[in-house]
């Protein structure tokens, strides 16, 4: 049987554990037709035209892990931001974790999806948000239908949630092979702000398959930074679809460090639904073995007066794959819109590629928007230099490379993140120095 | 100073009719409509072929039968019926003329409308012209000059008869029968279309030149050309294009091959102004063409185009460097205005080590028109120290139109060094105020900045071409340009 016959079958099961009466019932039974009718995207979309889901579709994923896991804080702490207080909100194999949580509806609701679902005073907001902005494609739709837990954020007007919030997975290995389907919803009220970061990391070797969603709402005024580290092990596969819709001047950036994971797949859609809207779009990506980081960005231009901002990096080594596929589309009516879009790679293997296209549909006059999109190796004259001062080959590049990212690094707002990814990528590139020079 | 603004601009484009369109009424012997077997027997049988290319059409109309018509690129318009086209046409006066005295009346005529009179072009421009109305070469001049060199510019049909060897070695190497659905399609029923040789060492001493025009209702026109240019030739090919108005569409499927051996250099540039449809986006050509051309060690192919005509242009020329250290450029201008659409660009396939390519692409879109830019560059992983350097600009006039840009870049060797950058921009408020300040009226202005735009391209024309692309440009643009 293979994994859509499997999942479509795993459906009743489902549908029969949760509430069949909530609205939401209506909601998932149509997205598990959806799914059914596409089934997986296959390499012939033109959206997935480089990056192919065969290797990790083969695995017997369980749908439902079977044993309630735990495990001690102490042996996951390395894998939190951990210096900073923040609230947390922790899956383990897909069920929360209590024991290394830290929620709240002190004025602000960080809490769960599940609850949300169920409680009669999160109705009004999940009725006016859930599976709004979500797109009709098969893999949303096939989390759409297994969407029960998640983290669920909401800030209210004029609130400033006091610590960010940490969003992290475990996946023990005690099945298998897992396949894991969070869903998440942020709501950020006018005039308010929130930071986030999530995480999804695996603890053994098994296989893990993580297709996740997560709908955030920027209101009026609001602005919202949204963190993901993305630094799993070799085994971990994982799909993002983020989509953000943002209302007027309201201000999103979302950072993706692609730094792990066998196959990372990042769907990243953005919505300007109003005026002076302001978009930022980063990410860095280093990876080496046989990795494949796939990054699918989408800003829809839809008011004037909005700009979006889009800066990748990416550098590949061994037989490692990326790809980039940047799409800025800008609305008749949005004037005076202002659209930049930056791609840089290098590639330190021969054996790794990257394929790239950066996509421009314009149907307004009075914009500018623009492109760039470099393939290219280090400086050879800055390494001389670096070398005739004696820093060695290694430490030299090193320290290229990490210039290389910097561009993405500098517009990080905690400090604690920026020193942490520092951290991965000194050990990424396998030297044993502080960038903080 | 009358106020000329970019709105009468865009006005004065809405309402702006194809000044070439015009009908010669000249007895022509077509075909019955439709496509079989038989008709391509009877399209060869006429061309006089022999047995093997008779046998290669016969292949290729099967690989057609079982190809789809594409449907990625970004057009939307009404498929054509395969079934209720003509497939051959041909002025029924057709000796051969020694001079042009002897050519129909009527049909210099309607050169001279298109202000390209075989007379000044012989005189003037010192181009050898084959031109080709309707599929057959009616005229070929200086090809006495030509012969001295040992070059050979004639038509296909005649290469066929003529020089079969050169024909059978090199025809579908670069673009295979079976490569897409409409290089299929013409495989099978070229009707006629150039062929030119130039041999080892040779520098071609003038430009050659092609004029292609549809002229018969209802019929396609499938030409075929290919240009092979031998070891340390130089040749410099131009091919332009206009068309009467019509009112169903037309389909013209042409295929470009060209071969450019070891350290030979091939130049091919083409103005194409096909009938775009009238203002309300009704008739027009339906433009599909397969170019390509293949570079051996240390040869150079550059392409150079002006698009401004055609209902639906779907274009893309392409190099496949394959030799060490060859090169490959690309420079094109596409227009589009009222309901035109255009998907161009190019492909730029690195095999060889070494190997270089530069694109230049600018798209100026009006009226209701959507402009498309589409381009591969591809490194494979034997191509040390590739390179490429790309750009896309595009100029919108009017908020009714679209401007898109699909670039595909895969790279898989890590001493490649690949740039890509692409604008896109209306004519600014602050650069026309800073034309008018020092005393430069709107609409010159306008033709300054849409003339300093398409620079980098216009520049890559021979001489000879320049003119000519200025004069389409001042049709698709009227009023922009100076």
């Amino acid at each position: 049987m293979d994994l859509k016959e499997k999942l479509i079958s795993s459906f009743m099961a489902f549908e029969n554990l949760v509430d069949v009466d909530s609205p939401v019932h209506d909601v998932r039974s149509e997205a598990i037709k959806v799914f059914e009718t596409q089934g997986f995207p296959s390499k012939k979309e033109e959206a997935w035209k480089y990056t192919s889901l065969n290797s990790i579709l083969k695995h017997d994923y369980s749908v439902f892990p079977k044993h309630e896991n735990t495990v001690e804080y102490n042996d996951v702490k390395k894998y939190f931001i951990h210096d900073i207080d923040t609230y947390k909100i922790v899956f383990i194999d897909g069920k929360y974790a209590s024991h290394l949580s830290q929620t709240t509806h002190d004025g602000i609701d960080v809490c769960l999806m599940s609850s949300a679902l169920a409680k009669p005073k999160y109705q009004l907001i999940i009725e006016n948000y859930f599976n709004k902005i979500a797109t009709k494609d098969s893999l949303t739709s096939l989390n759409t239908a297994f969407s029960s837990e998640g983290a669920y954020i909401h800030i209210p007007k004029n609130k400033l949630a006091a610590k960010p919030i940490q969003i992290i997975h475990f996946s023990t290995g005690s099945e298998s092979a897992l396949m894991n389907q969070p869903r998440n919803l942020i709501v950020v009220d006018e005039n308010s702000h929130v930071q986030i970061i999530e995480r999804h990391q695996s603890l053994t070797d098994n296989p893990v398959l993580t297709n996740s969603v997560t709908e955030i709402y920027a209101n009026k005024r609001a602005i919202v930074d949204y963190y993901k580290i993305q630094n799993d092990n070799e085994n971990a596969s994982l799909i993002d679809n983020t989509f953000i819709n943002q209302k007027q001047e309201s201000v999103a950036s979302t950072h993706t460090f692609s730094f792990g994971g066998k196959l990372t797949r990042n769907n990243l859609n953005f919505y300007q639904n109003g005026e002076r809207i302001d978009s930022t779009l980063k990410g860095v990506t280093i990876i080496g073995s046989k990795q494949h980081v796939d990054h699918n960005t989408l800003v829809h231009h839809i008011q004037p007066n909005c700009e979006s901002h889009q800066d990748y990096k990416g550098i590949f080594g061994d037989s490692a794959t990326g790809v980039f596929n940047g799409k800025v589309l800008v609305e008749k009516e949005a004037q005076k819109t202002n659209a930049f879009q930056a791609n840089n790679n290098i590639l330190v293997s021969d054996k790794a590629s990257i394929n790239t296209k950066p996509q421009l549909e314009i149907f307004a006059d009075d914009v500018k928007c623009s492109h760039g999109c470099t393939i290219g190796q280090l400086d050879e004259s800055a390494m001389f230099y670096m070398r005739s001062r004696g820093i060695p080959e290694k430490e030299a590049k090193a320290l290229l490379m990490y210039a290389f990212s910097n561009n993405v690094l500098s517009s990080v707002k905690i400090p604690e993140i920026k020193q942490r990814i520092t951290k991965i990528i000194a050990t990424k590139l396998g030297v044993d120095i502080g960038f903080d020079l | 100073m009358n106020k000329y603004t970019e709105d009468d601009l865009r006005e004065e484009l809405k309402t702006k009719e194809y000044e070439y369109g015009f009908y010669t009424d000249i007895e022509s012997d077509t075909f019955p409509i439709g496509l079989n077997e038989d008709i391509v027997k009877a399209i060869s049988l006429k061309k006089e072929e022999p047995q093997w290319m008779t046998e290669w059409r016969l292949e290729s109309f099967r690989a057609w039968k079982e190809m789809i018509e594409p449907e990625w690129a970004n057009v939307n318009y009404v498929k054509p019926d395969f079934q209720a086209i003509s497939y051959y046409s041909a002025p029924n006066s057709k000796p051969k003329y020694d001079s042009l005295d002897e050519v129909d009346p009527e049909l210099l005529e309607t050169f001279k409308k298109l202000g390209i009179s075989i007379d000044e072009q012989k005189k003037l421009a010192n181009v050898a012209m084959d031109v080709v109305v309707d599929s057959v070469s009616v005229a070929t001049t200086f090809k006495k000059t030509l012969s001295e060199k040992g070059i050979i510019f004639c038509s296909i049909s005649e290469a066929i008869r003529e020089y079969p060897e050169l024909v059978k070695k090199y025809i579908g190497t670069v673009v295979p029968q079976k490569d897409n659905f409409y290089a299929a399609l013409n495989s099978a029923v070229f009707s006629d279309g150039s062929f030119c040789y130039i041999p080892k060492g040779v520098r071609c001493p003038m430009e050659l030149s092609t004029y292609f025009r549809i002229n018969q209702a209802g019929t396609g026109q499938f030409e075929r050309t290919l240009v092979i240019a031998d070891e340390g030739s130089y040749v410099s090919y131009l091919e332009g294009c206009t068309a009467p108005s019509r009112d169903e569409n037309q389909l013209h499927a042409a295929v470009v091959e060209l071969i450019a051996l070891d350290d030979a250099e091939i130049k091919y540039s083409t103005v194409q102004n096909w009938y775009p449809g009238n203002a309300e986006g009704k008739g027009g050509v339906y433009n599909f063409v397969t170019k390509r051309g293949l570079c051996e060690k240390n040869a150079k192919i550059s392409w150079t185009q002006v698009e401004t005509g055609s209902a639906i242009t779907w274009k893309y020329p392409s190099c496949i460097l394959k030799g060490d250290n060859s090169v490959g450029e690309f420079y094109s201008i596409a227009v589009t205005n009222n309901y035109q659409q255009a998907d161009t660009g190019t492909k730029m396939i690195h095999l060889g080590k070494n190997t270089k390519s530069t694109i230049i692409s600018k798209g100026i879109s009006a009226g209701k028109s959507q402009n498309s830019y589409r381009g591969l560059v591809q490194i494979s992983s034997r191509a040390d120290n590739a390179r490429n350097f790309s750009q896309c600009d595009s100029l919108l006039m009017g908020n009714e139109c679209g401007a898109h840009t699909f670039p595909y870049i895969e790279a898989k060797n890590k001493s490649a060094i690949i740039e890509h950058e692409a604008t896109t921009s209306k004519i600014g408020e602050d650069q026309i105020f800073y034309c008018n300040q020092r005393g430069i009226n709107t609409e010159k202005a306008i033709a300054l900045i849409v003339n300093g735009f398409s620079k980098d391209v216009l520049n890559k024309l021979p001489m000879e071409f320049a003119v000519e692309a200025q004069k389409l440009l001042e049709i698709s643009l009227e009023g922009s340009v100076g």
